[in-house]
């Protein structure tokens, strides 16, 4: 029996009590208490998720950017000193390895946070790509992170490190000194609430953890697992690799265009975009709301449109915050326009459902 | 663990309150703590007829869809409208406010084969 990986706060999550589940090789907490609490304590107060799954790759050098420009969709050029910038990696086809995030921490220094599934695939996928005067270093083994998300997260942030939420504006990255240490701190997250995302050593973050939570009690911050960060995502659309993504799909197909840089001379995949882009994509991305009162959407479930299958659910959930059915589909491109109605398999019944602009929920400012 | 003495108990986690011969079934306390909030519960019909040991309706979680199977056969004879509207109810009150349905049964000897309370208790280790 192969053993899963753990974080360096397993032990935590285990002395709470928190129900533990395998994620894409690891063993994470998927909730702590209820994944409905855990969701709405986000949306209305704080949650802490333990992110420390997650691996983080070090491009370090004078030819940094030319790197990832050819390694990468979007334009590394544009992300300024202490910003970050969402992009993806593709295989020649096209097809999605991986999205990640790219943090520039200094001129020539870049971190990229990667999906917790795909750290060595990606790591030696970059390892093999020409990187002139660039060093690369998989630092995940000794990297911890923290997620830290919701309208009072900033306040909680300010009563461990002092000012610091004033010091960062939306998708910028700082190094912090604090009582356990020097962290960097992204104002990122994946739940479409303001937070933070805290970079430590893998050796701090057990301190971190148990002080965030202890200064953000009062104010209704609870620990949050896995499963209130999916129904979270949704709820803002964000894709998730291996459902949203996969090689089998492109970023024009996902509706990532935005994230593609065809300006760029050439990045691994361009060719087979162009292609595609000249031709039509196929399959459109589309985000679902269904009627209130059906069973809950899941991946998998069938679109159906004038009674003929079009598509499938890639992501689905029951939407804690709107209270009906909502997901994410691959359809056919001719029957993806907004306002088109459709019909979602379930279980041999059809729950109506409309196709609507992303995202489903907005928070407010 | 709440397992009220008066109830009977399929090892798939159904509890049955038989009276006379016809019973209402929901699904038991410790089944709800195992599937935590429950967010959807899809009933069977007024006059459907249900076989014992069969799934006859569906109660999902945040994460997964689970089958119920009929403790006993016989037909529906009412469903519980309030537990359809309000899922949650299945958590807070799984003896109570958050039964699924009531069968007329078609064969009242199969009451002989579900688990008493101790029975049950034996069951899940608790």
């Amino acid at each position: 029996m192969s053993s899963l990986r753990k974080t360096p706060l397993h032990s935590v999550h285990v002395a709470a009590g928190a129900r533990m589940v395998e994620f894409g090789g690891w063993d994470m907490p998927v909730q702590y208490t209820s994944i409905l609490k855990e969701h709405a304590a986000v949306r209305s107060a704080a949650g802490l998720f333990d992110i420390s799954h997650m691996g983080e790759i070090r491009v370090n050098g004078p030819d940094a950017i030319t790197f990832l420009n050819l390694a990468l969709t979007n334009n590394a050029s544009k992300i300024a000193l202490n910003g970050s910038q969402y992009s993806i990696l593709l295989d020649e086809k096209g097809g999605v390895v991986d999205d990640l995030f790219v943090y520039r921490q200094g001129a020539e220094d870049f971190l990229l946070v990667v999906n917790a599934s795909h750290i060595e695939e990606d790591f030696e996928l970059l390892k093999t790509l020409p990187h002139g005067r660039v060093e690369l270093r998989n630092e995940s083994d000794t990297t911890a992170a923290l997620a830290l998300q919701g309208p009072r997260s900033a306040g909680v942030l300010d009563r461990w490190i002092a000012g610091a939420s004033s010091k960062l504006g939306h998708h910028e990255i700082r190094r912090f000194d604090s009582d356990a240490g020097g962290v960097w701190i992204a104002r990122t997250g994946y739940t479409g609430e303001d937070g933070f995302e805290i970079l430590c050593d893998a050796a701090s973050s057990e301190k971190i953890w148990k002080r965030l939570l202890g200064l953000g009690e009062a104010g209704g911050l609870i620990p949050c697992g896995l499963g209130a960060r999916d129904t979270l995502r949704l709820e803002v659309c964000y894709p998730l690799n291996g459902h949203e993504l996969g090689p089998d799909i492109t970023p024009i197909e996902a509706g990532l265009g935005f994230f593609v840089d065809f300006s760029k001379p050439d990045f691994r995949g361009k060719a087979a975009l162009v292609v595609q882009k000249q031709a039509g994509v196929p399959r459109k991305a589309v985000a679902l709301l269904a009627k209130p009162g059906g069973a809950p959407p899941r991946a998998g479930y069938p679109v159906l449109r004038d009674g003929k299958n079009i598509g499938l659910l890639t992501s689905g959930a029951l939407s804690p915050t709107l209270q009906t059915g909502i997901g994410l589909a691959l359809v056919d491109a001719t029957h993806a326009a907004v306002g088109n109605s459709v019909d979602i398999e379930i279980r041999g019944k059809y729950v109506p459902a409309s196709i609507v602009k992303k995202p489903f929920y907005r928070r407010a400012t | 663990m709440n397992i009220p003495e008066e109830l009977r108990y399929a090892e798939s986690h159904e509890w049955a309150r038989v009276e006379g011969d016809s019973a209402t079934v929901g699904i038991t306390d410790h089944a709800q703590a195992e599937l935590t909030d429950v967010v959807f519960v899809e009933l069977p019909k007024v006059g459907q007829k249900i076989e014992v040991g069969k799934n006859c309706a569906v109660v999902e979680s945040v994460k997964a869809a689970s089958d119920i199977y009929a403790p006993l056969s016989g037909e529906v004879t009412a469903v519980n409208e309030e537990v359809a509207k309000n899922p949650a109810l299945v958590n807070t009150d799984p003896y109570g406010k958050g039964w699924f349905f009531k069968v007329k049964l078609a064969n009242a000897s199969e009451v002989g084969n579900l688990k008493t309370a101790s029975g049950y208790r034996t069951l899940i280790g608790k």
